[in-house]
């Protein structure tokens, strides 16, 4: 079963900050749909290759040329970010 | 005669005979737009000032007798979730409450190149996640058939304007069912193409290997000519694919299979009884109807609810507080960069998300993938071989769309396990790959009552020709 440190382990891989409580409850609502996925195991799979596209497509190329974009809607792609300088995006240092 | 009431193909012959003009067509359901959405909430935002302009473009054509596409001057509505240039686009959701559209998604450039007039854009559940319309961060969508009712999810949006005909037709999109369960519960068309057959760029993407934009619209045949108006390979979705039209035998000679699963365990009795009489209906047709197996098919949630959150977790990642949406970088006592990670996610994600999220990271994480995601892909492939099996023996799987009639709102939302087995009967044809059509049956206890067709892979066609036999001999 998920135990409460694994839960917290998660929500820090998935950069999620939990209160107490929300933690709480996020186990016991984990812990109730993973014991419903468990049915999975009931059912032999051992010589089947997995799904990795649902339409068989053979793989898709192009040509590694650049494409225009115009520049106005590269500005506002930059104007998205919710801090800038210049034609750059400003965010806070990584090291300390 | 209401404009609202008509269909596409009416209202394009409406226009050339000049019977009304393009800004009434408009005008008349910006009307109904402001008189119905206050309570139903299916619009976050409505364009008038540039779907009157449009709509002066397309009768100056009218004027001209210029050639007119089929979907000219047809005023319809966008999921939240698929781009529009210039407009906001929140996928239901606080951390995109500010995010502005740099560009059109390609189903959009596609209605926009055939002046298609796009009123606004409509509510969904956060990221398209949810089968109610409730986990929206504007507000839940109420059911415009009866106001206590959820309208379904997650285009719950874009199946209540297209059922309170606020719009002619809509586009949603569909991971799991969002696409058919809310078309379902409206009483209106929702299709799923063939994973591939429509664009995705532009999309905001849930689970990539499940999604797909389809229409709502308020007969089969409407949803049939948008469907033709969107579909086609895009340089920029590297799965979406070109198919050749194959010729379709008439509606009369298709075999219909129905998996015995349709009647037994997580059915309600009501929906059961529809389903006798669908059958009951068809049988009168003379139609070749038999019982099949597809041993895979209550796998399917389980098997969803590993590959879908997964590929969320992964998605969602891009959320960050950094490159756009809403942030709490700017604020002056954040230090580190990773603590904006943590509070912008913490701030503006909504609980099911966060749920979901937390789920995939788990099944991803180091020493589970092979338990969960992996097993999850290789189930997938039986669910595909099942339909495969299936599919020799019949034509068209016939199933409800729902487990269960639409429930009321508030009704599901603390419990999350019984909302995802909403999707049981939706989801195996995502997983799949395959197209599927919900299309209203006779209302039960004064609620809407849907079916749902599955087809081959490619085969839309055949849902469309055997969806219009049906609507026929329902209407008689």
């Amino acid at each position: 079963m998920l135990s409460k440190e694994e839960v917290k382990h998660v929500a820090r891989l998935a950069r999620i900050k939990l209160t107490e409580e929300e933690m709480q409850k996020m186990q016991g609502e984990l812990v109730k749909i993973l014991d419903y996925i468990e049915k999975l195991k009931e059912l032999d799979v051992e010589n089947l290759e997995p799904t990795t596209h649902s339409i068989l497509i053979k793989n898709v190329f192009r040509e590694d040329k650049p494409e225009e974009k115009s520049k106005e809607e590269g500005e506002k792609l930059i104007q998205l970010a919710p801090q800038q300088e210049g034609r750059f995006i400003k965010i806070k240092s990584v090291f300390k | 005669m209401e404009i609202c009431n008509l269909s596409i193909k009416e209202l394009h012959q409406g226009l050339i005979q000049k019977e009304f003009s393009t800004r009434e067509v408009v005008e008349s359901f910006l009307e109904r737009i402001y008189r119905l959405n206050p309570e139903l909430n299916a619009y976050l935002e409505v364009f008038e000032k540039e779907a009157i302009e449009q709509a002066k473009e397309v009768d100056e054509a009218i004027l001209t007798s210029k050639e007119l596409s089929n979907l000219a001057g047809i005023p319809c509505a966008i999921k939240d979730n698929i781009l529009v240039e210039g407009k906001r686009c929140t996928a239901g959701s606080k951390i995109l409450e500010n995010y502005i559209a740099a560009y059109d998604a390609t189903v959009v450039k596609k209605l926009k190149k055939q002046k298609a007039i796009i009123l606004g854009k409509t509510n969904l559940d956060e990221f398209a996640m949810g089968s109610s319309g409730e986990h929206s961060a504007f507000g839940a969508t109420k059911n415009p058939l009866n106001l206590e009712y959820v309208p379904g999810g997650s285009s719950s949006g874009s199946a209540c304007a297209t059922a309170a005909k606020m719009c002619a037709f809509a586009l949603g999109s569909d991971t799991g069912g969002s696409v058919r369960q809310p078309a379902s519960f409206c009483g209106i068309v929702g299709l799923k193409p063939t994973y591939g057959a429509v664009s995705r760029f532009g999309l905001i993407a849930m689970a990539s290997s499940l999604d797909q934009i389809g229409p709502l619209a308020k007969n089969v045949e409407d949803a049939e000519i948008v469907f033709e108006a969107i579909k086609g390979k895009d340089e920029k979705d590297s799965t979406s694919c070109e198919f050749d039209k194959s010729e379709e035998k008439e509606p009369k000679k298709i075999k219909i299979g129905i998996p015995k699963e349709c009647f037994g365990e997580g059915i309600q009795k009501e929906v059961v009884e529809g389903l006798k009489n669908v059958v009951k209906i068809l049988e009168q047709e003379k139609i070749y109807i038999e019982e099949i197996d597809i041993p895979s098919l209550k796998y399917g949630v389980a098997c969803y609810y590993i590959v879908m959150p997964s590929e969320v977790s992964s998605n969602l990642a891009r959320y960050d507080g950094i490159k756009y949406g809403m942030s709490t970088l700017t604020k002056p006592d954040t230090q580190d960069l990773i603590e904006v990670y943590f509070e912008t996610r913490e701030k503006f994600l909504g609980k099911e998300v966060k749920r979901r999220i937390m789920l995939g990271t788990y099944c991803l994480s180091s020493g589970y993938y092979d338990a969960y995601y992996l097993r999850a892909q290789k189930v997938r492939t039986k669910i595909g071989l099942d339909f495969k099996e299936a599919f020799k023996k019949v034509d068209l799987i016939l199933t409800p769309t729902s487990p269960t009639l639409p429930f009321k709102l508030g009704e599901r939302l603390e419990d999350p396990l019984s909302m995802y087995m909403a999707d049981f009967l939706t989801v195996p044809a995502n997983l799949a790959g395959l197209p599927a059509i919900s299309l209203p049956f006779k209302k039960i206890n004064n609620l809407p009552f849907g079916i749902q067709l599955i087809a081959p892979a490619f085969c839309e066609k055949r849902l469309f020709n055997f969806g219009k036999f049906f609507e026929q001999i329902c209407s008689t």
